[in-house]
């Protein structure tokens, strides 16, 4: 070894200038990179040697797969006995069920008996030598390589693939073409495909609702039913709201008068779900909005021109709405504009008025379409 | 052969036989049974060749196992659940012995899945054992990634086994994002409605896209069932499918080692499978289960009974995806929504099409393509067995930390609300703040790294050359104080020197010898720009002649200063004592082998 000297050595090169030069004369001669000193000279184990230690490691890992028996009877035992309603205090994870945590826990001591058991006998008891395995290059002789070649060549000139391009060119077009009938039942049996942005502009609130006699039935003018547009209901009591209702600094859910007896009412509330705020008329910084709205109190899209996630939070004091899912901020007194966040577009109004009974009602639809932008909306 | 005997042995005979090397034969029942299978199917030369492989020892090789056993347990938990759930999204009302729900109008869905969690004895265990399996998978996929990026596994001949891993990596988020979708929850819920946000953003087809993936408008009544189908029949076969060829991939290559005595390129040096791994794996698969069930049987995740069922109209505060759809779910609140815009009429929505559909292909477009990059730049056309320590290829090194906190500053925007409450901060600030970080971070930290990475080779330098400090305070006969140091054995310091240190390559001239303008010369200066980028920084191993000369130097260097103390002290620095030290201490892993015992 190369740092392998005496002291002795060492003082006589100190003391002898010459000693210098003999170690340039040394450094010639060394290769110039160190070479691999192979396996490392192999540490026994106490267990390798010592029957009684290798006798310990053997109690311990039976030790382990023991635990493992009684824990699955522990299992079999808790699944029979706690009642589902029990629950106990545990330490970190609070209140919880007792029969899935002892559940829990017996399962899992059951198994890692036996992983720990089985790592633990490999640890001490199984040999621990390596092993050394050869590696040889991934790449195949020229041998293999050529007769791949060969044998793939031998088919292409055997099947007359080449001499014979007609057949050549009608299987490419077949091959290329058999996917499509599968792929058009497949994506044109999926959705429809018409009318679907004409689906995300419209809401409920551009339909209306028909007029109930006093019997209970539509009443009819001219063989049609009478309508009128929707009032705005709160959410989920399904009740009309009148404009004394929303007090100062009030939130209300809204969703449009008849949404329950629709075909797909979650279809419908995705896109009509609407806030109805009231706000100090003064703090309403747009002409628009205020006139939309009735002395302060306006109703706006719920949700968000984002991604679509209903616009929740409103936070009183600076009159801002936000959407807990991307944290998109909603200006409420300048119509709704993005002040914050992801979301570009702002949140569309929804015009309101009182009618003859007293409740606050949507004379139209929205102006623009809700929710996410897409490809086609300002079409 | 000793066929009649084997098979007459006593219990005690059988055992006295265990150490031999030579099959015991046909003997006995099992004998029978495998002589009758392998007459049919000729699965000896398969066994022998599989039992006899060899895998090498190391703590970072088990994030990949981790994964796969997490995928077994994930598929036996799985296959459980569905006894249970009902895919549908038909109306139904509550009346299951959860009281709180009881009367509420939900889906199939959400009900069956209710069901699983409070009526079904154990079916809450196998539910929350599903769903931290999950996380866990995916947490060991991430790790497993980053140990073959980091140490360089991903060469030739292994770069197809990385784009394999990195398609199951992809996959896997997409299979759990769907399977935490399938209870229709509103949490989930809300997650779907995002998704179909993300669709529409999709210019030309987003809205037929969405329609068809829905059957029509958001959320109508097919997305369920069809997620079902893909979550339990679709994906995992085309994941196990994966899994198989990555798998059978690296038996084909065989394990790759890190650096050590012993180790070539040319030979894998560990323990067979049989018996050694067999136990130790299969231990493994039931510690990894084992845990997974200890942390579900005493740690609640996604009480779904808690957020009640999918409402449009609702959302709770704080609406986070799993962790792994964490980072998009950043990148949606980091982008500023001045990149949605209208031209002629038609909408584009980079804001959130950049993070939600963009991002994912991207960010592995340039992951696939990295280990041909860094070929192309180095290259090296060699297969790599033997792993890179860290350390010792500091560009790739500080690249992967860039993109790891490129990643971590996403991760960490998804929870930016809930820092906004916990720290009692304003979310505009901390949204601001990781905006900026995102692009002046990853720089940083990647010079900071490969700042590191250099040291560290410095410092392993140093400790090839002068040893290790021993601690050890000598004091000379004139009252001098030193340390003395204690030199590396051979089997210590090869791991030290082992590495190739690359050299930027030459840009070779532009011209042909007849000083015409040769085809590629662009392609061959970004190649040695890039070159010259990866490699000008480097630190060469220590050569033997080094070694040789920091010991003289170190002496001639004393008797210049002709002081005679210090004359003293480069005697005793690596003197004939400390050499007797070191081979007494041996090399580290006989310390480690016996802590074991």
């Amino acid at each position: 070894m190369s740092n392998e000297h005496s002291p002795q050595e060492g003082a006589v090169a100190n003391e002898e200038s010459g000693g210098v030069v003999a170690t340039r004369d040394d450094e010639q001669s060394l290769p110039a990179r160190f070479s691999n000193p192979g396996l490392a000279p192999h540490v026994h184990r106490l267990g390798d040697s010592d029957e009684k230690a290798a006798r310990r490691s053997e109690r311990q890992v039976a030790g382990l797969f023991t635990l493992s028996m009684i824990a699955t009877v522990l299992f079999i035992v808790a699944y029979f006995t706690i009642g589902e309603k029990t629950s106990v205090t545990l330490p970190i994870s609070g209140k919880v069920g007792a029969l899935h945590a002892a559940l829990g826990v017996t399962l899992a001591v059951s198994l890692l008996g036996i992983g720990l058991g089985a790592i633990h006998w490999a640890k001490t008891l199984m040999s621990d030598t390596e092993v050394v395995e050869e590696r040889h290059v991934q790449r195949s002789d020229d041998e293999a390589r050529d007769g791949a070649v060969k044998v793939v060549m031998d088919g292409v000139e055997s099947s007359q693939f080449k001499r014979r391009p007609l057949i050549k060119y009608t299987l490419g077009g077949a091959l290329g073409l058999f996917a499509l009938p599968l792929g058009l039942q497949l994506v044109g049996g999926l959705g429809p495909a018409k009318d679907v942005a004409d689906d995300l502009k419209t809401t409920l609130w551009d339909s209306e609702v028909p007029v109930l006699g006093p019997d209970g039935k539509p009443e009819m003018k001219d063989g049609k039913p009478v309508t009128r547009p929707r009032r705005l209901m709160r959410d989920p009591e399904g009740t009309a709201i009148r404009l004394s209702d929303v007090t100062l600094g009030s939130v209300f859910h809204v969703l449009p008068e008849g949404i329950n007896d629709t075909a797909d009412p979650l279809n419908q509330k995705v896109k009509a779900s609407v806030i109805l705020i009231s706000l100090e008329e003064d703090k309403i910084k747009s002409a628009r909005e205020r006139n939309w709205g009735l002395n302060g109190v306006v109703a706006f899209s719920k949700i968000c021109t984002h991604v679509g996630c209903p616009v929740g939070l409103y936070e009183q004091t600076t009159h801002h709405l936000l959407c807990p899912c991307h944290q998109s901020t909603f200006d409420l007194t300048e119509d709704c504009k993005v002040v914050f966040g992801p979301a570009k577009r702002p949140l569309p109004q929804l015009e309101i008025k009182v009618d003859d009974a007293g409740y606050l009602y949507a004379p139209h639809g929205f102006e623009e379409p809700v929710g996410p932008s897409f490809w086609e909306r300002d079409r | 052969m000793s066929d009649t005997t084997t098979a007459r042995s006593t219990a005690d005979a059988l055992r006295a036989d265990d150490k031999k090397e030579a099959p015991a034969g046909n003997g006995g029942p099992v004998g029978a049974v495998a002589n009758w299978v392998d007459e049919r199917t000729g699965a000896a030369k398969g066994v022998r060749f599989l039992l006899k492989k060899v895998f090498p020892d190391h703590w970072s090789f088990m994030f990949g196992e981790m994964a796969m056993y997490s995928l077994v347990v994930l598929l036996i938990t799985g296959t459980f659940l569905t006894f249970w759930f009902v895919p549908s999204m038909g109306e139904t009302t509550y009346n299951g012995s959860y009281v709180p729900l009881q009367g509420v109008q939900m889906s199939e869905a959400f009900a069956s899945t209710v069901k699983i969690s409070m009526d079904v004895k154990g079916g809450l265990l196998i539910r929350q054992i599903h769903h931290w399996s999950a996380l866990i998978f995916l947490v060991s996929i991430a790790l497993h990634m980053f140990r073959v990026f980091f140490t360089g596994a991903f060469r030739k001949p292994r770069e197809l086994n990385w784009i394999i891993g990195l398609l199951l990596a992809m996959l896997s988020m997409v299979e759990g994002f769907i399977g935490y979708s399938l209870p229709d929850d509103l949490l989930s819920g809300t997650g779907i409605r995002a998704m179909q946000g993300f669709i529409l953003s999709i210019p030309v087809v987003g809205t037929y896209i969405s329609y068809f993936l829905f059957g029509g408008g958001f959320p109508g009544h097919d997305i369920i069932p069809r997620f079902f189908t893909i979550h339990v029949l679709l994906l995992p076969a085309v994941l196990v499918g994966l899994f198989t060829a990555h798998i059978l991939l690296v038996m084909v290559h065989k394990h790759t080692q890190y650096p050590g005595p012993g180790r070539t390129n040319k030979n894998v040096v560990g323990f067979p499978l049989m018996p050694v791994y067999a136990a130790k794996a299969g231990g493994f698969f039931f510690v990894v289960f084992g845990i997974t069930t200890l942390i579900a049987g005493l740690v609640t995740i996604n009480p779904i009974w808690a957020y009640g069922p999918y409402e449009p109209t609702m959302v709770t505060a704080g609406s986070q995806p799993d962790w792994y759809m964490g980072f998009a779910d950043g990148a949606l609140r980091l982008l500023p929504g001045f990149l949605e815009f209208t031209v002629l009429g038609f909408t584009f929505s980079f804001n959130i099409m950049i993070g939600a559909i963009l991002m994912i292909p991207i960010l592995w477009t340039i992951m696939g393509a990295y280990p041909f990059v860094e070929a192309w730049v180095t290259g090296d056309k060699n297969e790599h067995h033997i792993l890179d320590r860290p350390r010792n290829q500091p560009t790739r090194t500080g690249l992967g930390m860039a993109a790891i906190t490129f990643y971590g500053i996403l991760f960490a925007a998804c929870g930016n609300d809930i820092m906004a409450i916990k720290f009692n901060m304003s979310i505009n600030d901390i949204t601001r703040a990781f905006q900026i970080g995102l692009i002046i971070m990853p720089p940083i930290v990647f010079w900071v790294t490969k700042r590191l990475c250099l040291s560290l080779q410095r410092a392993d330098r140093e400790m090839v050359l002068h040893g290790r400090e021993s601690g050890r305070i000598v004091r000379t006969g004139r009252g001098k104080f030193f340390e003395a140091h204690q030199n590396l054995d051979d089997f210590q310091r090869w791991p030290l020197v082992a590495y190739d240190a690359h050299a930027p390559i030459e840009l070779p001239s532009a011209t042909d010898e007849n000083g015409v303008r040769r085809k590629g010369a662009r392609k061959d200066r970004m190649r040695a720009r890039l070159s010259h980028y990866y490699f000008k920084d480097r630190i060469e191993p220590v050569t033997p002649a080094e070694l040789e000369a920091a010991h003289h130097d170190g002496q001639a260097h004393e008797a210049i200063e002709s002081h005679p103390d210090e004359a003293e002290q480069g005697l005793m620095h690596g003197g004939a004592e400390e050499i007797g030290e070191a081979h007494a201490y041996g090399h580290p892993g006989e310390h480690a082998d016996a802590g074991k015992n």
